[in-house]
């Protein structure tokens, strides 16, 4: 396996070069390289992280074709594993600070592991790019002065599915949701957010399944007999298709307005095939529908060289080489205090568009595609989707100042 | 609420039971023959529905007939019972000459290879397999719909149950089956050959486990995470019925799935922790679990596993045990940043593994929850850090004192039991204090736990750290080492060997046991502390089962016959882990196999090999 991983290397490394060789206009970047560390979830969340690690080394390879960052200079991104609990990260950050001599570190999967390192690297005064974990907490009651996230948070995918929701009548709503933070704080923010949308909703019926082990029958039962007019699902991954599959057969989501988060990226509609919903109300990546130039060419050299459909991962990683790159370029240094102050503020052209990282709580306005979902042949995917730019869903400012005094 | 949801949700319950049985029936009768605690079985379940989401669409090519889809789930089940006779003659028939709890190791080993080879074969995206021809629709029942392939699934679990009852009274087999159950070394002693009615019983239970998971695979969508999520209430089911009791265990299924189908009615949230309660409920009350009965061994003095000789220090034992205080204490000085974190892990995890061989080895109490202390311990000091306020030296004492409060607590129940179900009592309760450490998010934090807990300014350096976890880690390890050559634990040692005559000698064995459990639980706690003191921040993961398995990893790893051998084990295991983790994402694969290479090597631990290089094992 190890053997399988270094091949594999090996022959990007030797694509890179042939594509270097094909565009002798420019530079490529010398010098030693800026190194970023990058840990994540590699082992237990591979559908996720192996398309966004993908995803990275592509955009860095372009980058250093194209001269690299901060005046010449190759960027380089170290991969490790985190282990996916705090106690293993930690340690594997201490690796990539001490050992690998990174400038700082970006990544993490799950939100715990998230917060750990968010800690650990305001503790080491070194900056974290946490790119994947959607908890509120990283930038709203646990975030610091070196932790910046990329992706839209847990409330602002929340708030995105909800106001779209907008002209539906459903007043009785039923949640499910996993049973860990992310479910529980996306039921949370769907609780406070619903009513300004639907005026009178109200919440009939909860079931908060452990993640990983949904009973879908019981579930399912105990969701149907409370009559509701919509459903809002958190539910992703294994949990979601055996939820899916029990729903459909019982006839759960008929006549039902249904909300559901994450549902149509191409990491969960793909392991869903024919089962797909149609017409839920779903944040995703319908990367076939977007039509900038820019993104046209990512999924096209992206499927060029992994023979394989962009994920949401990918679309991820890619946009963090691009904002690393930027960040690099502004500072003009390594040195993480003005790293730490060049970052907020910093505005990058990437394949999503303008992205920003806000200066008040340092989150990205990074956004993600709503729509509905839609059987298109055996596989599902998105209609009607539109890019919901980040910078419109944010948490308003009186909110961050409340839960960080002093910003 | 209606009659018919009513109904209907019980025919929900109904169809999980069903499949839970199937599944737990192969535990349960593994056990019963081997008494090998047989971790791989959730393996077996997963890679049967592998196979299964592989086969099916493949027969489908010919014909896409219902008969064609159950003949492609037995013949996964059969490929599965074959991987399990593989498992028997490659890996555990080398083993059966050493203590029990080894092959616990070896089959833990098999849990992490299969994990990643899985994810290497099959690619990490989950797979829906293809629904059940004619099966695909609803059922109109008392107005609500119900799937017709559940109504199908109800009727496998009477089945299965009904087939093994034939099996058991009507074969040869099934009766050599059921004396071995009974009486392990009296079949082996009428001269019945055990070597083939190991790998039969081995080939049924992974044929079960197999034939589990193939038919889950119209309902779910196959994972590489599906092993984790079954095994522990397989266990549970088991258990609650009695190990080695078929009936038991269709009871304890039955049970099981009407209390999720109507518990998620009224406690949504407590899904999480509803089994656990009902094992530790039945457990109180009936130590044998519903329809199990006692061991027949439990009156004869059996072959103690654990420490035998408790030899003092020699020469060379001095010199080792010097160098490595040495080699500890100059890491600091001659390593960088990164090799300190690491020696401070290991020193944490030695005094762990060194509290749960004190358990383990020295009392026979083998506990499969030992984190729950280490985890209780660091939120102790991690809430009065962050929450109270108060600096790291008070928090520090609170650790070890939490950690023997809540074993006091958890031990009296436990003591009570012996053997696999002492065991499962003590998961039981690790997974109640995982549970609201995980649920009571105001003061816990939940899942994401709490961050900010680092040391006074003092300690703040990772070298000064460092010294201080060798202080505490080396005492902590000294103290209860001179507690197993003290009396109490001589003590410990014949009540764990033959309970009744310890007893009969004037030994309360059992409130030796609750003692020792305290004090093991207090060491724990201590190491808890430091631990989270060097990560910064507490969260659930710290009292979870994987973390309860490295433990026990560690100890076996090391030798339980050996008093210093948890030691070693804990740096070995900790070592390799760190060795293989950065260098591919498959390292699990890479622990797995380096871990069974060494149970082969050294089939009673580093600690036995050691000793029997100096002649004395």
């Amino acid at each position: 396996m190890a053997a399988f991983t270094l091949s594999r290397r090996a022959a990007l490394a030797a694509g890179a070069g042939l594509a270097a060789g094909l565009r002798p206009g420019l530079a490529p970047a010398q010098g030693a390289p800026i190194k970023v560390g990058e840990l994540n979830s590699y082992s237990r969340m591979a559908a996720f992280s192996v398309p966004y690690r993908n995803a990275i080394q592509l955009a860095v390879d372009g980058i250093n074709q194209a001269g690299g960052v901060m005046g010449g200079r190759p960027l380089e991104f170290v991969f490790r594993d985190d282990g996916s609990t705090p106690g293993d990260a930690v340690r594997v950050a201490e690796d990539l600070l001490t050992r690998e001599g990174c400038a700082f570190l970006a990544g993490t999967f799950l939100s715990n592991v998230g917060l750990a390192v968010a800690d650990f690297a305001n503790q080491r005064k070194k900056l974290f790019l946490a790119t994947e974990p959607l908890t509120d907490a990283l930038t709203m009651g646990q975030g610091n002065r070196y932790t910046f996230r990329l992706r839209p948070s847990t409330y602002m995918q929340t708030r995105m599915v909800v106001e779209a929701a907008r002209g539906k009548t459903a007043k009785r709503w039923a949640i499910v949701a996993p049973n860990y933070e992310y479910g529980q704080s996306a039921a949370a923010n769907f609780k406070k957010l619903i009513g300004g949308t639907i005026p009178g909703a109200e919440i009939v019926a909860e079931q908060y399944p452990a993640l990983g082990r949904v009973d879908a029958g019981a579930t399912v039962g105990a969701l149907a007999q409370a009559r509701p007019d919509g459903i809002f699902n958190v539910l992703f991954g294994a949990d979601l298709t055996a939820f899916v599959r029990e729903g459909n057969t019982r006839g759960l989501f008929e006549r039902r307005t249904v909300l559901s988060l994450l549902t149509g990226e191409p990491e969960y509609m793909i392991p869903l095939g024919d089962e797909c919903p149609d017409g839920w109300i779903v944040t995703g990546y319908p990367w076939e529908q977007v039509e900038a130039p820019a993104h046209k060419a990512f999924v096209a050299a992206y499927r060029a060289r992994f023979n394989d459909t962009p994920r949401k991962g990918s679309v991820l990683g890619y946009v963090t080489a691009q904002v690393v790159a930027a960040l690099l370029n502004k500072a003009g240094t390594t040195e993480t205090e003005a790293l730490v102050d060049a970052f907020p503020g910093l505005r990058t052209d990437t394949i999503v568009g303008s992205v920003l990282m806000r200066g008040i709580d340092q989150q990205s306005t990074m956004g993600t595609w709503v729509g509905e979902t839609v059987l298109r042949g055996r596989t599902g995917t998105m209609r009607n989707a539109r890019y919901a730019d980040g910078a419109d869903f944010l948490f308003p400012e009186a909110e961050v100042r409340a839960a960080r005094p002093g910003r | 609420m209606d009659l018919g949801f009513l109904l209907v949700q019980s025919l929900s319950g109904l169809a999980s039971a069903s499949s839970l049985f199937v599944i737990a029936s192969g535990l349960t009768l593994v056990f019963g023959v081997t008494r090998i605690v047989n971790f791989a079985h959730g393996s077996f379940y997963m890679l049967g529905a592998y196979v299964a989401v592989t086969l099916v669409p493949w027969l489908f090519e010919f014909d896409r007939s219902p008969l064609l889809f159950f003949t492609g789930v037995i013949a996964s089940a059969l490929v599965v019972g074959g991987l399990g006779v593989l498992m028997e003659l490659l890996l555990l028939r080398r083993l059966y000459k050493v203590p029990e709890l080894f092959q616990l190791l070896a089959t833990f080993g098999v849990v992490l290879m299969v994990q990643d080879a899985v994810l290497w074969i099959w690619g990490p995206v989950e797979i829906s397999g293809p629904r059940a021809p004619g099966l695909r629709h609803g059922v109109e029942i008392l107005g609500q719909r119900f799937p017709a392939y559940e109504l199908l699934l109800i009727g496998v679990g009477p089945a299965v149950l009904g087939l093994l009852w034939l099996l058991m009274h009507r074969t040869r087999f099934g009766i050599l089956i059921r004396a071995a159950t009974r009486d392990r070394e009296m079949v082996g002693a009428l001269g019945v050959n055990q070597a083939l009615l190991f790998t039969g019983t081995l080939f049924l239970g992974a044929f079960l486990a197999g034939l589990g998971g193939a038919l889950q695979i119209p309902r779910v969508a196959v994972s590489s995470q599906m092993d984790l999520s079954i095994i522990t209430e397989a266990f549970v089911v088991t258990v609650i019925g009695g190990m080695g009791s078929v009936p038991g265990a269709f009871l304890a299924a039955v049970l099981i799935g009407q209390l999720n189908a109507f518990g998620v009615l009224i406690f949504p949230k407590i899904t999480l922790v509803l089994v656990f309660l009902l094992m530790a409920a039945v457990l109180v009350v009936k130590p044998w679990g519903l329809l199990g009965r006692p061991e027949t061994a439990a009156g004869r003095a059996a072959l103690p596993e654990g420490i035998l000789a408790t030899p003092r220090f020699g020469a060379w034992e001095k010199a080792i045990a010097g160098l490595a205080i040495a080699a500890m204490l100059a890491v600091p000085v001659l390593g960088d940043g990164y090799a300190v974190k690491v020696a401070t892990e290991i020193l944490i995890f030695a005094l762990a593994a060194f509290s749960l061989n004190f358990l383990v080895g020295n009392g026979g109490i083998v506990s499969f929850g030992h984190a729950a202390y280490f985890g209780l311990g660091a939120y102790a000091a991690g809430l009065l850090v962050t929450k109270a306020g108060l600096p790291m030296e008070p928090a520090l004492l609170a650790a070890p004192v939490a950690g023997a409060a809540f074993a006091a607590l958890f031990g009296f129940f436990v003591v009570r039991l012996t053997g696999i179900y002492l065991a499962m009592l003590t998961l039981a309760f690790a997974q109640i204090a995982y549970a609201v450490c995980f649920q009571w998010v105001e003061v816990t934090g939940g899942d994401n736990g709490v961050v900010g807990v680092w040391p006074s300014d003092w300690a703040r350096s990772r070298a000064v750290f460092h010294y201080l976890v060798a202080a505490c880690c080396i005492l902590g390890i000294w103290a209860l080492r001179h507690v197993v050559y003290a009396p109490f634990g001589a003590t410990l040692r014949a009540a764990r060997d033959s309970e009744a005559r310890a007893n009969a000698i004037g030994i309360d064995a059992r409130t030796h046991r609750w003692l020792a459990f305290t004090l093991a639980g207090g060491a724990a706690g201590l190491a808890g502390g430091l631990y989270a003191f060097s990560k910064g921040s507490i969260d659930p993961t710290l009292l979870a089962i994987p973390l309860s398995v490295d433990f026990l990893a560690m100890i076996l790893l090391g030798g339980i016959q050996t008093v210093m051998g948890a030691v070693a084990g804990a740096a070995a295991f900790h070592a390799i882990k760190d060795f293989f983790m950065p260098l591919t994402d498959h390292w699990r694969f890479f622990l797995g196999a380096s871990i069974i290479a060494l149970v082969l090597v050294f089939p009673r631990g580093l600690g036995g090999a050691y000793g029997a290089l100096r002649g004395r094992a």
